[in-house]
């Protein structure tokens, strides 16, 4: 295969390359778009996010299971790297910031770090807290970053009440109304994130990345009024 | 109708109490796409209603999330209460315990044991991917097998498979019995209401 030198072949293969999950290919061709003037902004959301949309498109369908998405995700972010640093450059504008962690008890963590990836993409400033996140140390962690949206991430039926005991700790710290709480996992259903009284759902990465600029939207309008 | 993870120890719990049962499985594997077991179990269901006087459901909630209860209820079958066959196996608390102790615990049964191989290993494409490892199992300290039979062949496999995932392996032997209780209750119909099955978790 000869070597791709438009930008339109770079985007092409580096969105097929990234639907493979070839990481060292997708860093390469990354590289190469920035020497030839590519914008990070240009392979990000032409390439690279829409590709690990097809992946969880084909997820969803049944064509890949999870190793071929994680993979996938493995290559963006090898690529999301070099390309972080080259964002905060062009002082763009943090979309916002999103305090993420898979909550007690649970160390699941793969969906939780997909969605990470997929913020960072879209422009989010993510921290995670990483997995068995205690309520405590949520609370701890969104006094010191403040962030927009606290992301709780949970994946067996016997971790997902953290949710609850989470937001109440929010309440008695007097942070509830300050931060948006988003709540995710395989068992966890619109319905459920009602009853806990969660601000947000999503069913996966790109819907959580869709949700949590509209609420973070609605909220910075509320403000402004 | 069963699991195929535990068909073989339903028949052989059915042998020797001399139920009249014909146990008919589905593949194990539907475990790794949960969403998938409501439906095929409603279609085997259907089918063998046919056929059958009583048909009940030897699936725990297997990650199903209540998906499996709605068609239990509809179709009025019991199915076997807890979230999975660990729960089945070591009873509820027991496991809670076990995670309570170490949430880093990865649980195995004799049928994992026995097909790490093809069910965990290909399964999570460990096999192609060797680099995936750190990130399934980064946060994992032991490995717990709830056994069954802990045969001489077994333990050599059950020791492979916990030094493929790194970790050290703690062996608690918990018989059939549990899945013997569950079934029984199944087969006598003393909780024929399908609704006294464990229901997925209301937020309280
Ligand atoms: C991969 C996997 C594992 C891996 C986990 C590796 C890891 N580092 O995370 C391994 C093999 C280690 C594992 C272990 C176990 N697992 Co597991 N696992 C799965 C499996 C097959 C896929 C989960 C997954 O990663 N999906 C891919 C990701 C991309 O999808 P996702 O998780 O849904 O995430 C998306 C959305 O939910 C959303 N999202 C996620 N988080 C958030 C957060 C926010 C804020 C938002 C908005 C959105 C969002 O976006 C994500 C990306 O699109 C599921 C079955 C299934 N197909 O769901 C079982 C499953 C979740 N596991 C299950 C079980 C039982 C276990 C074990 C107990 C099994 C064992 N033998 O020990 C242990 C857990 C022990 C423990 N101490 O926690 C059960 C849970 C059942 C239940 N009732 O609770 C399931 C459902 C399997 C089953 N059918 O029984 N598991």
């Amino acid at each position: 295969m000869s070597d791709p030198s438009t930008p339109q072949e770079i985007l092409r293969a580096l969105y097929d390359e990234t639907l493979v999950g070839n990481a060292p290919r997708v860093l390469e061709l990354t590289r190469t778009g920035l020497d030839s003037g590519m914008t990070p902004e240009s392979m990000l959301f032409e390439a690279l996010i829409p590709s690990l949309e097809e992946v969880g498109a084909r997820f969803e369908r049944g064509d890949f299971f999870v190793p071929e998405m994680l993979i996938a995700g493995r290559a963006m972010s090898g690529a999301l790297d070099v390309l972080r640093p080259l964002l905060a450059d062009t002082g763009a504008d943090s979309v916002g910031t999103f305090l993420m962690g898979t909550v007690k008890g649970d160390v699941h963590d793969i969906g939780k770090n997909l969605v990470n990836i997929m913020l960072e993409g879209a422009g989010f400033h993510v921290i995670d807290l990483g997995v068995q996140v205690a309520p405590e140390k949520f609370v701890a962690a969104i006094e010191e970053h403040r962030p927009d949206v606290v992301g709780f991430s949970a994946f067996l039926t016997t971790t997902m009440p953290m949710f609850k005991a989470n937001i109440n700790a929010l309440t008695k710290a007097g942070l509830r109304d300050q931060v948006i709480v988003m709540v995710g996992g395989a068992p966890v259903t619109q319905e459920y994130a009602d009853a806990v009284g969660a601000d947000g759902y999503a069913a996966d990465a790109s819907a959580a990345v869709k949700r949590a600029k509209e609420l973070i939207q609605r909220r910075r309008s509320a403000m402004t009024v | 109708m069963a699991c195929g993870a535990i068909a073989g120890h339903v028949t052989g719990i059915a042998a020797r109490n001399d139920w009249p049962v014909d146990v008919r499985a589905l593949p194990p594997l539907l475990h790794n796409r949960p969403d998938r077991i409501a439906g095929r179990v409603e279609d085997a269901v259907t089918e063998l209603r046919a056929r059958y006087a009583t048909v009940a459901v030897a699936f725990a909630d297997c990650g199903t999330y209540g998906a499996l209860d709605e068609v239990c209820a509809r179709l009025r079958v019991p199915r076997l209460r807890g979230a999975h066959c660990y729960d089945v196996f070591a009873g509820a608390s027991r496991l809670a315990e076990l995670l309570a102790q170490e949430p880093g615990t990865y649980v195995l049964t004799d049928f994992l044991v026995r097909s790490f191989r093809r069910a965990v290993v290909t399964e999570l494409g460990l096999d192609r991917f060797p680099q995936l490892r750190e990130d399934y199992f980064r946060h994992y300290r032991r490995v717990v097998w709830l056994a069954q039979y802990p045969t001489g062949p077994l333990h050599t496999a059950a020791r492979r498979a916990a030094e493929f995932l790194g970790l050290p392996l703690e062996v608690v032997t918990v018989g059939d019995q549990g899945l013997e209780r569950e079934l029984r209750a199944l087969v006598t119909g003393w909780s024929a209401d399908p609704g006294a099955s464990a229901r997925s978790p209301r937020p309280g």
